[in-house]
């Protein structure tokens, strides 16, 4: 009987201590998803929404030929966004971690790397648009340079330049988490790589790649979950001529669809996290961390 | 979420508590003439007014705190975001400042009350395109949601529009335009004078239409019915195969690379236009100024097909009443006076009392705005920088000119949700 009672103490004093985590994730997380499951099933006319059961919401967003086109191109951004963030951010963090050796210089270089991440996703976005334009900084100089004879039209309101604002603005998710695994590389397991002579190649592939694939799974995480919500920077860089997942939603939001905005929202949730549960089969985080 | 909900400690019935308290105790000392109370209470006065940026200056809500004692509110959204907020908020605002077009969708949600006339001091004077639709006695009018269609009601809570002045109007008109394709002529170097030039394949990657549905189908119609590919019934309610076809035009020339990029606000028009991305583009007039105002020349290109007009109004919020409502009916009139008016025009609007507002202009500024006279001196605007120097002459002449050429207003489809949706598909193209 003592025994159990001072379990239940101890049980309790848990509880007690998670309740507040549990009742804001319920609050801020779990209750907004069930009133966004639930919207998603009402029905709305050309003025407001209103309560209802219905599937056409639904039956409308899994049946449309736009929403595969939207997806696919969705899904395109997302995986060239994640490649480049990838390479970029692990050499980034393999530079840091292994070839600067104090650890000044280490902190130094990477809160610069940081400065930028100081002002608003839509300015360092925005700050594109002037650099890439026909008579923009980056065509003038090619012209000048004698590379081109024509402005290059592709390099704004494009593909291209939707996925080199992603990867300018997202690339940091992936160097700060890849960065942190490499720290904790336990640097005696390079040096017996080197002693039972491996190669530099070797070493990355075998002993370094391997130890940072926390990291790398979740940096990708974040850079997935960023690149399938986004709206604003596939409008703005693709100059209102690509299509997201994200822009669908606000234009169904601004016609004042709310249900079917709630349904197409939902739809991408469980993509998301049906993503992110494949990625993790991969790699356990929780282990690493 | 919208559920719109009142709150027990509104800000408004609060107001009104601290409004009626007073009353009570100075009618409790036996006061008589109302009037003067108003006139106190006046100044504790604050309305919300939300609408789009054309018309929600600060300016303005500075000069009514001026003149007025009361203080004026402004929030400035996209079209999208107004209509949604009309329809949808009614107790985030008291007063509606809308498009006639944003009108007849949301007046049936029931959040706006009628105007009585009688109280409106300059009613008579307002432009007939506003009340029998004609700006002369033989205009004829144009397609589309021309204002004066839904300008009436019968009675306060009247739902349904009526086709005659009825006495309570839904809006007071405040300000309006007509709209043509804004061009780069140094970049062009040619003469243009039809709708057709959108499309023209010699502007490849750098035309530009707006992305907002309602508007911009009216400017992908006008160009279609330009290029005699479509003959509309009525640009301004389409069926459901004239939007197809008018969409599957457009869709095509998209895929082909005619577009640079679509503009959902008036700064991307403007800049779109200055850094050279674009030369030829549905614009609003003051992008124009905007533009010109750099030293970019940039014009308003009338063309021989006609304008696409637009008009915008004040609506009362439902929930109005007593001294609130009494002040929005000061502010309206004060609006119509002159001085907004004169505010506007400068800006390159038409006041809906363009008598007023002379008086509140030079006679060189009444001569280039309005009657499209050549400029004598420098023309500024507002914010006294120089817009014009002395001889230019306003594009499209001058009011009885540009406004006598409307071929359609902006409006709002039977097939609305139709329409957008086709509209979307065409921008994800």
């Amino acid at each position: 009987m003592k025994i159990k009672d001072l379990i239940s103490a101890s049980e309790r004093t848990s509880w007690l201590l998670v309740s507040p985590l549990v009742a804001i994730l319920a609050f801020f997380l779990l209750l907004p998803i069930l009133t966004l499951v639930v919207v998603s099933f009402w029905n709305y006319n050309e003025f407001t929404f209103f309560p209802d059961f219905v599937f056409d919401n639904y039956a409308y967003l899994l049946t449309s030929p736009v929403t595969l086109s939207v997806y696919l191109k969705t899904l395109k951004f997302m995986a060239l966004t994640w490649i480049f963030c990838t390479v970029i951010g692990f050499t980034v963090a393999y530079f840091l971690a292994f070839h600067v050796r104090s650890l000044g210089v280490q902190i130094g270089l990477f809160l610069l790397c940081t400065i930028p991440f100081w002002t608003s996703n839509i300015i360092r976005m925005i700050s594109w648009i002037p650099f890439l334009g026909r008579n923009g900084l980056a065509n003038s100089a090619l012209i000048s340079m004698g590379v081109i004879d024509e402005p290059l039209d592709w390099l704004l309101f494009s593909d291209f330049a939707v996925v080199l604002a992603f990867v300018h603005l997202y690339v940091l998710f992936m160097v700060v988490p890849v960065f942190n695994t490499m720290m904790r590389i336990d640097k005696s397991l390079i040096e017996a790589a080197r002693d039972a002579g491996a190669s530099g190649p070797q070493i990355l592939a075998n002993v370094i790649i391997p130890l940072s694939k926390p990291g790398i799974m979740i940096g990708s995480i974040f850079i997935v979950t960023l690149v399938m919500g986004d709206f604003i920077t596939v409008r703005f860089m693709s100059g209102g001529q690509s299509a997201s997942v994200g822009r669908v939603i606000s234009n169904e939001i601004a016609l004042l669809q709310y249900p079917a905005a709630a349904a197409s929202a939902v739809v991408l949730l469980c993509t998301v996290l049906l993503m992110i549960a494949v990625m993790m089969r991969f790699v356990d985080i929780r282990k690493e961390l | 979420m919208t559920t719109g909900k009142a709150k027990p400690f509104s800000r408004r019935s609060v107001l009104k508590g601290a409004a009626a308290t007073t009353g009570l105790a100075l009618g409790s000392g036996a006061v008589t003439g109302f009037p003067t109370i108003w006139a106190q209470n006046i100044k504790d006065v604050t309305l919300r007014q939300f609408g789009t940026g054309v018309s929600n200056l600060n300016e303005v809500a500075d000069k009514v705190k001026e003149d007025l004692g009361f203080t004026l509110e402004m929030t400035a959204l996209d079209s999208d975001s107004v209509t949604q907020r009309a329809a949808t908020q009614p107790n985030s605002f008291d007063i509606a400042d809308i498009e006639y077009w944003i009108c007849k969708k949301v007046w049936p949600a029931g959040n706006l009350q009628a105007m009585d006339v009688s109280k409106i001091k300059n009613y008579d004077k307002i432009v007939g395109i506003f009340k029998s639709g004609k700006l002369t006695p033989e205009s004829t009018i144009a397609q589309g949601t021309a204002p004066h269609t839904v300008g009436f009601v019968e009675g306060v809570d009247g739902k349904t529009f009526a086709d005659h002045e009825t006495g309570w109007m839904t809006l007071i008109p405040t300000i309006y335009n007509a709209d043509t394709l804004g061009i780069r002529p140094d970049l062009i170097g040619r003469p243009i004078e039809s709708w057709t030039e959108l499309l023209n394949p010699e502007f490849k990657g750098k035309a530009s239409i707006l992305d907002i549905s309602s508007i911009g189908i009216m400017d992908a119609a006008m160009v279609c019915e330009a290029m005699g590919e479509i003959k509309y019934g009525d640009k301004g309610n389409m069926t459901r195969e004239e939007i197809d076809k008018t969409m599957a035009i457009f869709t095509e020339a998209k895929k082909a690379g005619q577009f640079r990029a679509f503009w959902k606000s008036f700064d991307e028009s403007v800049n779109l236009m200055a850094s050279g991305e674009v030369v030829i583009q549905s614009m609003w007039s003051p992008a124009i100024t905007a533009v010109r105002s750099k030293g970019i020349p940039c014009v308003y290109q009338p063309l021989k097909e006609g304008y696409r007009s637009w008009g915008g109004g004040i609506g009362l919020s439902k929930n109005l009443s007593g001294l609130e409502l009494e002040a929005a009916y000061e502010y309206i009139n004060w609006y119509l006076s002159g001085w907004v008016g004169g505010f506007l025009m400068r800006q390159g609007y038409y006041s809906a009392v363009p008598e007023t507002s002379k008086d509140f202009m030079s006679a060189d500024e009444w001569g280039y705005w309005f009657e499209g006279k050549p400029a004598e001196g420098e023309i500024k605007n507002p914010q006294g920088q120089v817009m014009e120097k002395a001889g230019a002459v306003r594009d499209g002449g001058s009011f009885y000119e540009r406004m006598g050429h409307v071929a359609c207003w902006n409006a709002v489809m039977d097939e609305n949700q139709y329409m957008a949706l086709t509209f979307i598909l065409f921008t994800l193209a």
